[in-house]
């Protein structure tokens, strides 16, 4: 039951990420790509039905965490309190970034909410990514389930490490490179002429980074925590995980050389689904290790919640979930294809 | 008192007040939407189309600022009140991930349609948009409540070995008898935000002669739903919630009602300062008999005072309590004078030319705000000491590995960015209630004849 509710969750922040992620990735690219208020607006219209919907998947993610680990959640969240602060703050940013620029038609007003969403963008990317190479990483936690990191300390990965040190700043850069790469996929898909066309060159020149930084974070996490390879010697069916990511690289690639959008879309969602998953399946049962005394730390067996409201929740999880994905699927058929400056929108 | 404890108290008490200006706003003005949809469908006027386009509008600058002011929320039981999420979680965790998968991803999703799909979908597809929109947001409204009720009235639940409280009983948890009454009170105040904004609004535009066709559908909307939702207020959720205090939580109704004694046929005050250090009310107004009658229905009966209870089990803020209870029911009552005299000007047709009616009305949107916020500040400061009533004490909650000074740097962060969302936000609804429906209607028109 601990397991099932474990892949649940995951699934949800991979979902998120996979979602959401391109919302990000377009606010990076937007100043770049989009060089006058048509092409902004434009931007603005391929995410503006769905960014709303693709954050809610965050919040959703962080209820049913809350729901199958209590601990975890209490424990996480007050530990990493100053960086949840921030995201709280750059999330308001990126909204009002995304939702205010068009009800003022003033070339001020515009270029401000304009900055303001790709700079909380940018920062929402490196903080997500510092915040799962917190996770892999292991947190000081003392023996009653807490701890508190401050945002960083001496940079070096050690007993008393902050949010940032030299392992979670590598770990931010690979989310930062890994959504401009799948947000420029996402505008490139969604948008036709020279938009179209920077975001397939920022597509392009952000795959040799994604390479080169896949390569250094995989090396940097085997060398912070040489632990995360007993899993896959245990089961090696996890392999699978590394060779998406192996396909997926090579997919985004080919499928952009060829002016594939959508399947060069898909291959980036694969890449973040399977690094995800390999992270999740290398902690498992692992929720949260600990730096300190690795018998503190969190666990799917020492972290849940009863196993009744896990079995009932089953039921309700599985109904309002097939409810979820029939709306996405039905608000994304509805608004499928190239945005254009004649439809309703920004 | 300790510091950490007060500032992750004031951290909570400030977002959440916040935050909740803009959710009673939106759930109130979901379904006034859906019945300008449903009257423009079924009246084939398509004035009423303008009348919800515009509202729609005023609807997602307030989705977004309760979306943004929201996510917080979530957040911070477990940034500010780990103790509290660890011991309760098994229980509330629950209603929240509810909240999240019902109601969240409807209300998104079709928001999205609602708001950039009118053309492109057609009127019936829209119209079936806004009552999605409605649902999701009442749904929303209402795992909150469940989730606060079990926190007023814990239900269905049993301590685990760790100590911890764990659900036993889904079906309790839902029909928490408190978390119903508390739900119907809460959306009939957040129907009274919403009526009278519209009703405020349309005011606005009959007398200043602008927009008139369009102020007065404002009116005559506004003023129904307002007069159902005030009566309501009073009876039955009022009287309901009342008697749920007077049974579950006796020391909460002595000190909101500023009952010191134990009284025999107890009196009603109207008004009237708490003086707890000599146990007395200054300068009281009061009426016979009337609370024992309100909380036992019988005239003579015994209603306990705060004398009888001892002082670690009183409220901690009993003057808060107090006010914030006779705010919120002497607006409630205001309210009602007001509305039942508008609809009786609206039904002798002598309404919109009843000036000093409409500059009543035209004035008086802030005011369910200040009576929904005052009755919100009853109910959880009335649960103090609790945190969850009976078990939990406040104290006892708060993230004790969070420091004051972690604390007081994120809620000073808190109050500037709302101090920037504030401005933002009301330029923004400033401007939309000056462009008005036929703006809309005029500017989409133009667009539209541009392109074809």
């Amino acid at each position: 039951m601990e397991t099932i509710w474990f892949i649940l969750v995951a699934l949800m922040l991979i979902a998120y990420v996979v979602l959401d992620g391109f919302d990000l990735g377009a606010g990076i690219i937007n100043l770049f790509v989009a060089r006058n208020h048509d092409e902004r607006r434009l931007v603005l219209r391929a995410i503006g039905p769905v960014w709303d919907g693709n954050e809610v998947w965050l919040i959703a993610a962080g209820g049913a965490l809350f729901f199958a680990f209590p601990l975890l959640y209490a424990s996480s969240f007050s530990g990493f309190y100053l960086p949840l602060m921030i995201v709280l703050w750059l999330l308001m940013l990126r909204g009002i970034g995304i939702e205010l620029r068009h009800h003022v038609n003033d070339p001020l007003w515009w270029s401000f909410f304009d900055f303001v969403f790709s700079v909380s963008s940018l920062f929402l990317a490196i903080f997500f990514g510092a915040a799962i190479g917190n996770v892999v990483r292991g947190v000081p936690l003392a023996a009653n389930g807490y701890f508190f990191e401050p945002l960083w300390t001496n940079f070096r990965v050690g007993a008393n490490p902050g949010i940032l040190d030299w392992y979670t700043v590598i770990t931010g850069i690979l989310a930062f490179v890994t959504l401009t790469v799948h947000g420029a996929h996402y505008i490139a898909l969604k948008t036709e002429r020279e938009l179209n066309q920077r975001s397939q060159r920022v597509a392009s020149i952000g795959w040799w980074f994604l390479i080169l930084i896949t390569l250094v974070s995989l090396s940097a996490t085997l060398y912070v925590r040489p632990q995360v390879l007993d899993n896959f010697r245990s089961r090696p069916w996890g392999w699978i995980l590394p060779l998406v990511v192996v396909a997926s690289l090579v997919g985004m690639r080919l499928f952009l050389k060829k002016a594939q959008f959508c399947a060069a879309f898909l291959s980036s969602a694969a890449y973040i689904a399977a690094m995800l998953g390999g992270a999740a399946f290398s902690m498992y049962p692992y929720l949260l290790p600990a730096s300190t005394n690795p018998t503190f730390s969190l666990t799917i067996y020492n972290a849940r919640t009863g196993i009744y409201s896990l079995s009932v929740g089953l039921i309700w999880w599985g109904l309002g979930m097939a409810l979820a994905i029939g709306y996405f699927t039905f608000i994304y058929r509805s608004f499928a294809g190239k945005v254009r400056l004649d439809q309703e929108g920004y | 008192m300790d510091d950490a404890l007060v500032i992750h108290r004031l951290h909570f008490a400030f977002t959440i007040t916040y935050h909740y200006l803009f959710p009673q706003l939106t759930m109130g003005l979901a379904p006034l939407i859906v019945i300008l949809k449903s009257l423009a469908l079924s009246k084939k006027d398509d004035r009423y189309n303008h009348a919800a386009r515009f509202w729609a509008k005023i609807f997602a600058i307030n989705f977004l600022f309760g979306v943004i002011t929201g996510i917080p929320m979530e957040f911070q039981f477990g940034t500010n009140w780990a103790r509290f999420s660890q011991y309760s979680g098994g229980v509330i965790a629950t209603a929240l991930a509810m909240e999240g998968v019902f109601a969240f991803f409807l209300e998104s999703s079709f928001l999205g349609l609602f708001l950039f799909g009118e053309n492109r979908f057609g009127q019936r597809i829209h119209w079936l948009a806004s009552l999605m929109v409605f649902l999701g947001s009442w749904i929303s409204g209402f795992f909150i409540i469940v989730t606060d009720a079990w926190m007023q009235h814990p239900v269905g639940y049993e301590i685990a070995a760790d100590g911890t409280a764990h659900l036993n009983s889904f079906w309790s948890l839902i029909f928490n008898e408190w978390a119903w009454w508390q739900y119907l009170h809460n959306m009939g105040g957040a129907l009274i935000t919403g009526s009278f904004a519209m009703a405020a609004t349309g005011a606005y535009y009959v007398l200043s002669k602008k927009q008139e066709q369009y102020g007065q559908i404002f009116l005559r909307v506004g003023i129904v739903v307002a007069t159902v939702a005030s009566l309501s207020q009073i009876f039955p959720t009022g009287d309901r919630q009342g008697k749920l205090v007077t049974d579950y939580q006796p020391a909460t109704l002595a000190a909101m009602e500023g009952l010191f004694e134990s009284e025999t046929g107890a009196a009603i005050v109207l008004i009237g300062q708490p003086d707890t250090n000599n146990m007395k009310l200054d300068n009281p107004i009061y009426i016979p008999r009337v609370l024992s009658f309100l909380t036992y229905r019988h005239w003579e009966a015994q209603v306990k005072g705060l004398k009888e209870f001892p002082r670690d089990q009183w409220p901690d803020n009993i003057p808060l309590l107090y006010y914030s209870y006779h705010i919120m029911v002497g607006l409630g009552t205001i309210f009602i004078a007001i509305m039942v005299a508008s609809i009786f000007l609206l039904w002798r047709n002598r309404l919109f030319k009843t000036r000093w009616m409409l500059w009543i009305l035209m004035l008086s949107f802030p005011f369910p705000y200040i009576a929904n916020t005052a009755g919100w500040i009853t109910a959880e400061v009335g649960r103090q000491p609790w945190l969850v009533y009976g078990l939990l004490k406040t104290h006892e909650g708060y993230s004790a590995n969070v420091s004051a000074g972690n604390g007081l740097f994120t809620l000073l962060g808190f109050m500037g960015m709302y101090t920037i969302l504030s401005i933002l936000f009301i330029i923004l609804i400033w401007r939309e209630v000056g462009h008005g429906p036929s703006f809309l209607h005029d500017d989409q028109f133009v667009r539209a004849v541009e392109h074809v």
